[in-house]
């Protein structure tokens, strides 16, 4: 079972693992296509908006519950979605996604259902997805700490004969983090099927990207592990869908993992709790307003005939009915069981669990199962 | 007038006064410069000391405590801070193989006159990894002075004291006490480490309890003294290392009895720590086992259900009412 001198595309050249002098952009800011292939699949095209319709209402219904304080937090991707989405949509259903607290937008691309998406952020339970089932990890808020999970699993992936990839989301001051730098080196010298995908939205809450780097991009940091990479316009879904799916069946075939940076921006606070006047200028929010992700493949896709009012309005009445369900079971009250608590630090209770079990059934007025 | 002050406020001034005063003292982490910290404690710091001696370090937790040895061993005085608890982990092998040993392997002629601010425990409703109580990791590693203040002005004067000492201070700020407001005296002289503070002076028992717990300690003798008619004391530990032996100790055998109170897992706590000291030290005073009220043996609980794992004043009653009262006093 040897893994390193498995067969295979060749290793990367040294210019592979330089990003280009310009991010890569398919659509312009007009929506244009300006790729020099022929885009995505029409369906697939359309597929990938309707998803971003639905994210970003899910987004403002999220934000929403978080004022009114139905949220414990809640971290917006607003702004994110042609990363988040378009990333996801690259993955097959085997495949795994490892994602942060960030990215519950891509948790519902993904198919996972938007309250128990929610689970973690409401505070009834660290994770409220089968993670099996979805094939994606919990959400992981220590940063950088997902992406050797996402190198481990892709590793064992192989070494078992299996034919995924996996894919780590990571934020542009996660990669400060020593475990990103430790990921990126074995995935690297072990060509795991692995990419890791940098959403660079230019904040780590109020720290700017300048002071977290001094290197000219974060793609960069690839060619210091022998990693291939790309600088992707992170707020061009097309562009972001295209490389990862490139990345994707690059590292399925054997080509090792890819860092990807997608350039984009937090048009939201950090999370519910932060104030941004504190540390950005809302002239530089207004010129990221005018990229907006979802209005540059909406306008790409009218040019090309792939979208109508009537599409439009059904997308829209979707997304609504989506919010609005939402809004109906966030309104119940949250199953909890505090015993629960006890059910799963380990296989078995140990016999002081089972004591404390008790004391609190008592206290509850209730019996210990 | 001795002015109000929150604790952040109070920490906030401690901060400022140690840089007016010695400007070896310089003051980094993450979102510390010109956000003012998470919890506001370094609000103003980068604007009124500069973005040398108060700014933001790459968002790296191992880095930020390992350059601070180094500037540590250059003669600075870094206070460093680590956003939340959980994210102080990270750093554990700088703090436990270096920032606690450096001395030590050196036969004394390093220092590491260092402080590491951590934001501390629960109670806040914050999602996972945002509400550890990690103290039992840092005082059971022996080079490292551990300090939880549950007062605006021990915040202030125990921060002063531990800028001011030249051995590393693991200094952690119970984050639910942050918006509590009491009187901060800035010009009294430093508190020195390791010295525990009587809060209520009580005859029936001893209640032991240091950080966010004491309020709750204090809260359950208020209400003791209400409806059960025991007169409870309230000991805060103020410093978990160097530990306050002579106070706990003097407490205890006049009360004969004692309840520890604190929000980590039980097992293998600080508060065994206590009991086993207590118990060697007041046997032959006590007329019952000391006691521990502390957090569950679990992970931290989702916020939701946060609320059973907390001490509270019932819990604490309830301990206290198993005490081993004589027959005629109040029992359970
Ligand atoms: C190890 C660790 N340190 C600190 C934090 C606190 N924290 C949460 S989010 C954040 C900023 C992360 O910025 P970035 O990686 O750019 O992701 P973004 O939030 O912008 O998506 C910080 C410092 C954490 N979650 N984990
Ligand atoms: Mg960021």
């Amino acid at each position: 079972m040897s893994v390193t001198s498995r067969p295979g595309p060749a290793p990367p050249g040294t210019h592979e693992m330089l990003p280009g002098a310009e991010p890569v952009r398919l659509l312009d800011a007009a929506g244009r296509w300006v790729g020099t292939g022929t885009p995505p699949d029409a369906g697939l095209r359309r597929e990938l908006y309707r998803r971003m319709v639905l994210g970003r209402q899910f987004d403002r219904q999220a934000t929403a519950l978080g004022k009114q304080g139905a949220l414990a937090v809640y971290p917006s991707s607003y702004g994110q979605e042609a990363c988040q989405i378009g990333a996801t949509m690259a993955l097959r259903e085997t495949d795994w996604l490892f994602p942060t607290y960030r990215d519950s937008v891509a948790l519902v691309a993904r198919g996972i259902d938007p309250f128990e998406v929610l689970t973690l952020m409401r505070g009834s339970w660290h994770c409220g997805y089968s993670v099996r089932r979805h094939r994606t990890a919990p959400q992981c808020t220590p940063l950088a700490t997902q992406c050797p999970h996402a190198v481990g699993l892709a590793h064992a992936a192989r070494l078992a004969g299996d034919d995924l990839v996996s894919l780590s989301f990571i934020g542009d001051g996660g990669t400060s983090e020593g475990d990103f730098h430790e990921a990126c080196n074995f995935a690297a010298v072990h060509r795991v099927p692995t990419v890791f995908l940098v959403q660079n939205n230019q904040y780590a809450i109020s720290v700017p990207l300048a002071a977290q780097t001094a290197a000219p991009t974060l793609a960069h940091k690839a060619i210091g592990y022998g990693m291939r990479a790309a600088l992707v316009d992170g707020n061009d879904a097309l562009a972001v869908y295209t490389t990862v799916t490139e990345a994707v069946e690059r590292a399925r075939a054997g080509g090792g993992p890819t860092l990807i940076e997608a350039l984009t921006y937090r048009m939201n606070p950090h999370t519910s709790a932060d104030d941004p006047t504190r540390y950005r200028s809302a002239e530089e929010v207004a010129v990221w307003s005018g990229r907006d992700p979802l209005d540059r493949l909406a306008a790409h896709l009218r040019a090309e005939g792939l979208l109508d009012d009537a599409t439009a309005a059904a997308y829209t009445a979707e997304a609504e009915a989506l919010a609005a369900g939402l809004r109906d079971r966030m309104r119940q009250p949250p199953a909890l069981d505090p015993l629960e608590l006890f059910d799963h630090v380990y296989a078995a209770p140990t016999p002081q669990l089972r004591e404390q079990a008790a004391e609190l059934a008592a206290r509850l007025g209730r019996h210990a199962s | 007038m001795t002015p109000q002050l929150a604790m952040a406020q109070a920490l906030n001034a401690a901060l400022s006064d140690a840089m007016r005063e010695d400007d070896r003292v310089l003051v980094y982490g993450e979102d510390v410069g010109p956000l003012g910290g998470v919890f506001r404690v370094t609000d103003g710091l980068a604007a009124a000391f500069g973005p040398q001696r108060c700014f933001d370090a790459p968002l790296a937790e191992a880095g930020i405590a390992g350059t601070a040895v180094g500037m540590a061993m250059y003669g600075l005085r870094p206070v460093i801070e680590m956003q939340f608890d959980a994210f102080a982990y990270p750093a554990f092998e700088q703090v436990v193989s270096h920032i606690a040993k450096l001395r030590n392997r050196t036969r004394g002629e390093l220092t590491l006159p260092l402080v590491i601010r951590i934001p501390y425990g629960g109670g806040i409703g914050a999602v996972e990894h945002h509400s550890d109580a990690s103290e039992a990791y840092y005082v059971h590693t022996p080079g490292l002075h551990v300090v939880a203040p549950a007062t605006a002005q021990d915040a202030y004067s125990l921060l002063r004291a531990a800028i001011a000492s030249d051995d590393p201070v693991v200094f952690l700020e119970p984050k639910r006490l942050y918006r509590h407001k009491g009187e901060v005296a800035r010009e009294r002289p430093a508190e020195p480490l390791g010295r525990a503070a009587v809060r209520r002076p009580g005859t029936s028992a001893t209640l032991i309890a240091y950080g966010p717990a004491v309020p709750v300690a204090l809260a359950a003798a208020e209400a003791a003294a209400d409806t059960e008619g025991w007169d409870l004391e309230v000991v805060d530990l103020r410093t978990l290392v160097p530990f306050d032996d002579e106070t706990v100790t003097a407490s205890v055998r006049r009360t004969g009895r004692a309840v520890v109170v604190h929000e980590a897992a039980g097992f293998a706590g600080f508060g065994a720590e206590i009991a086993a000291r207590v118990s060697q030290r007041c046997f032959h005073h006590l007329e019952a086992p000391v006691l521990r009220v502390t957090g569950l043996d679990l992970p931290y609980p989702p916020p939701l259900l946060e609320q059973h794992h907390l001490p509270d004043v019932p819990r604490v009653l309830e301990a206290v009412a198993a005490l081993q009262w004589p027959e005629t006093g109040s029992t359970s």
